[in-house]
């Protein structure tokens, strides 16, 4: 059921003209901003499929630039987005790519300042939904069909176990799991599908769990 | 998941066995499946619907899009009904023109609500905005007339597609207009049945429609389908409300709706690569915008 408010439906308020397009796109901008955890300093944005074709007349652009500095898909800042990218010191640069991708609708973001940068792709499946397909170049194997939380943490024995707990306790329960590192004790991976809908005070809990860095919902 | 209908059957069934509208089993599955409290549910949905209402009062005004392909429709409609000479009548062109506001207002990145698109977002507000002047419905029964259209959309999303680039304009516009069907039924006092015979109703009779947007922009003909899908909605409605049924039942219209979607060739669902998007004045219009050259985008 990849549908699974009435909100997906009646929803999402947003900036026009495009769910997929605009709303979609905004979306996937925000989730690596809220991946990244902290406003990146630079941003290089691929494009591929329809969102190459068709980014312009959609404002594809600004939405994602939008989505970067945290607007939802209803901030009508969305529309100026550029400017405001430029006051906060956001450079940026869009690169439409030919090749043919999976879905039409995919987006391939880098951000990153003096700290660190980040890769995130993303597609955008209609109606606003979005989904990243992949993170630092880890591919994420999801189904599309469940709500999907993906966790950054420090690997270090029982955070797994604690993140399971928290998730068990509130009778949410998980129906696919993957976990994954880049080196053993460093920043490690875990994404998880359930098959209940992930409140905002579930996201908090786990937030607050010892070792957990980052927390966001990827499909919702 | 804990669901308590995935078919219109089901949901036509439950709302009947237990002598309770259609928006009220949305409600219910909502709070089921979200946790959230009844409350909560209902202020999200009024806040949706304020939003609409925001969007036509905005377009009755007039706007213009980005690239000048549309704005300024929904004003010429509403002085045409004051001048009197409607022939198709007031209420259903009052509907047009407020579908149509909402969609000029989508093109010129204005604020609006999906439903279940953006691109077919004028045609449930349409229709509810311009029914309210004739059934003086609450506010309540406004908010109502969202989660009945939702209950429908919700069945059309998870078992066929709500998506142009996956089934064409049939699957926007088409949902939409047939949710909107539904939902005025129930406003009118209908039956949960006769809600779903309205679905099908129009369902049947946008079956095939194609999603072929001039520049791929979200304006030729897309404010246009949504006028004619208001229009659709409202004679689909009074035709139920009548006492006329679908032949074929609504889950069986909903799954030719996904078949048909299927087998379309992808230069009709989305790319702007065919149909009126392919015409000499569609590409004419796509240089116009983009500045590119008119022969990329020829016909598959």
């Amino acid at each position: 059921m990849k549908f699974r408010s009435v909100f997906d439906i009646i929803g999402p308020v947003m900036v026009g003209p495009s769910s997929s397009h605009t709303a979609g796109a905004a979306r996937i901008g925000r989730v690596a901003r809220t991946l990244f955890g902290r406003q990146p300093d630079w941003a290089e944005i691929r494009l591929y499929g329809s969102f190459a074709e068709t980014y312009k007349g959609h404002g594809t652009d600004v939405a994602i630039i939008g989505g970067l500095l945290d607007y939802d898909t209803d901030d009508e800042r969305i529309r100026t987005a550029f400017d405001e990218a430029e006051q906060v010191g956001l450079k940026f640069e869009f690169i439409t790519e030919s090749e043919e991708p999976e879905h039409p609708n995919t987006a391939k973001i880098r951000i990153g300042d003096a700290d660190g940068e980040m890769e995130l792709t993303g597609i955008s499946i209609g109606g606003g939904k979005m989904e990243v397909t992949e993170l630092n170049g880890f591919t994420l194997r999801l189904t599309g069909h469940y709500p999907a939380l993906l966790i950054v943490h420090h690997d270090r024995p029982g955070v797994i176990a604690s993140v399971a707990n928290a998730l068990a306790a509130d009778g949410i329960n998980i129906a696919h799991m993957e976990c994954g590192r880049k080196e053993k004790g460093e920043m490690a991976l875990m994404v998880i599908e359930v098959d209940q809908i992930i409140t905002d005070s579930m996201i908090r809990l786990i937030s607050d769990l010892d070792n957990v860095t980052q927390v966001s919902i990827l499909a919702d | 998941m804990d669901i308590l209908f995935s078919t219109v059957k089901e949901l036509v069934g439950l709302a009947e066995e237990s002598g309770r509208p259609i928006s009220e089993i949305m409600i219910e599955q909502e709070m089921l499946i979200t946790k959230r409290s009844r409350e909560d549910v209902i202020a999200q949905m009024e806040r949706n619907l304020e939003v609409m209402e925001e969007a036509v009062e905005k377009g009755l005004k007039g706007v213009s899009s980005t690239s000048g392909l549309t704005g300024g429709d929904a004003v010429l409609i509403q002085n045409y009904i004051k001048s009197g000479k409607s022939l198709s009548g007031n209420l259903l062109l009052d509907a047009v023109s407020k579908a149509v506001a909402t969609n000029e207002v989508n093109a010129a990145m204005g604020m609006i609500c999906a439903t279940p698109t953006a691109g077919a977002a004028g045609i449930v507000p349409g229709t509810l905005f311009a029914v309210k002047d004739k059934l003086n419905p609450t506010r309540e029964q406004m908010i109502n007339f969202l989660f009945t259209s939702g209950a429908f959309g919700f069945v059309v999303a998870n078992n066929a597609s709500i998506s142009g680039a996956a089934g064409g304009c049939q699957a926007e516009t088409g949902s939409a207009a047939s949710m909107a069907a539904a939902a005025i039924v129930e406003m009118a006092g209908g039956t949960p049945q006769q809600s779903a015979e309205a679905f099908s109703i129009v369902m049947k009779n946008m079956l095939g429609l194609v999603c072929d947007p001039v520049a791929g922009l979200v304006e030729v003909p897309c404010v246009k389908r949504n006028a004619m899908g208001a229009a659709k909605a409202l004679v689909g409605a009074d035709m139920a409300l009548a006492g006329v049924t679908s032949v074929i039942p609504t889950d069986e219209v909903i799954e030719a709706m996904h078949r048909i979607g299927r087998s379309m060739p992808s230069a009709l669902r989305e790319t702007a690569k065919g149909g009126l998007a392919a015409t000499p004045t569609g590409k004419r219009l796509e240089a116009e915008i983009f500045g590119k050259k008119a022969e990329e985008s020829v016909v598959d």
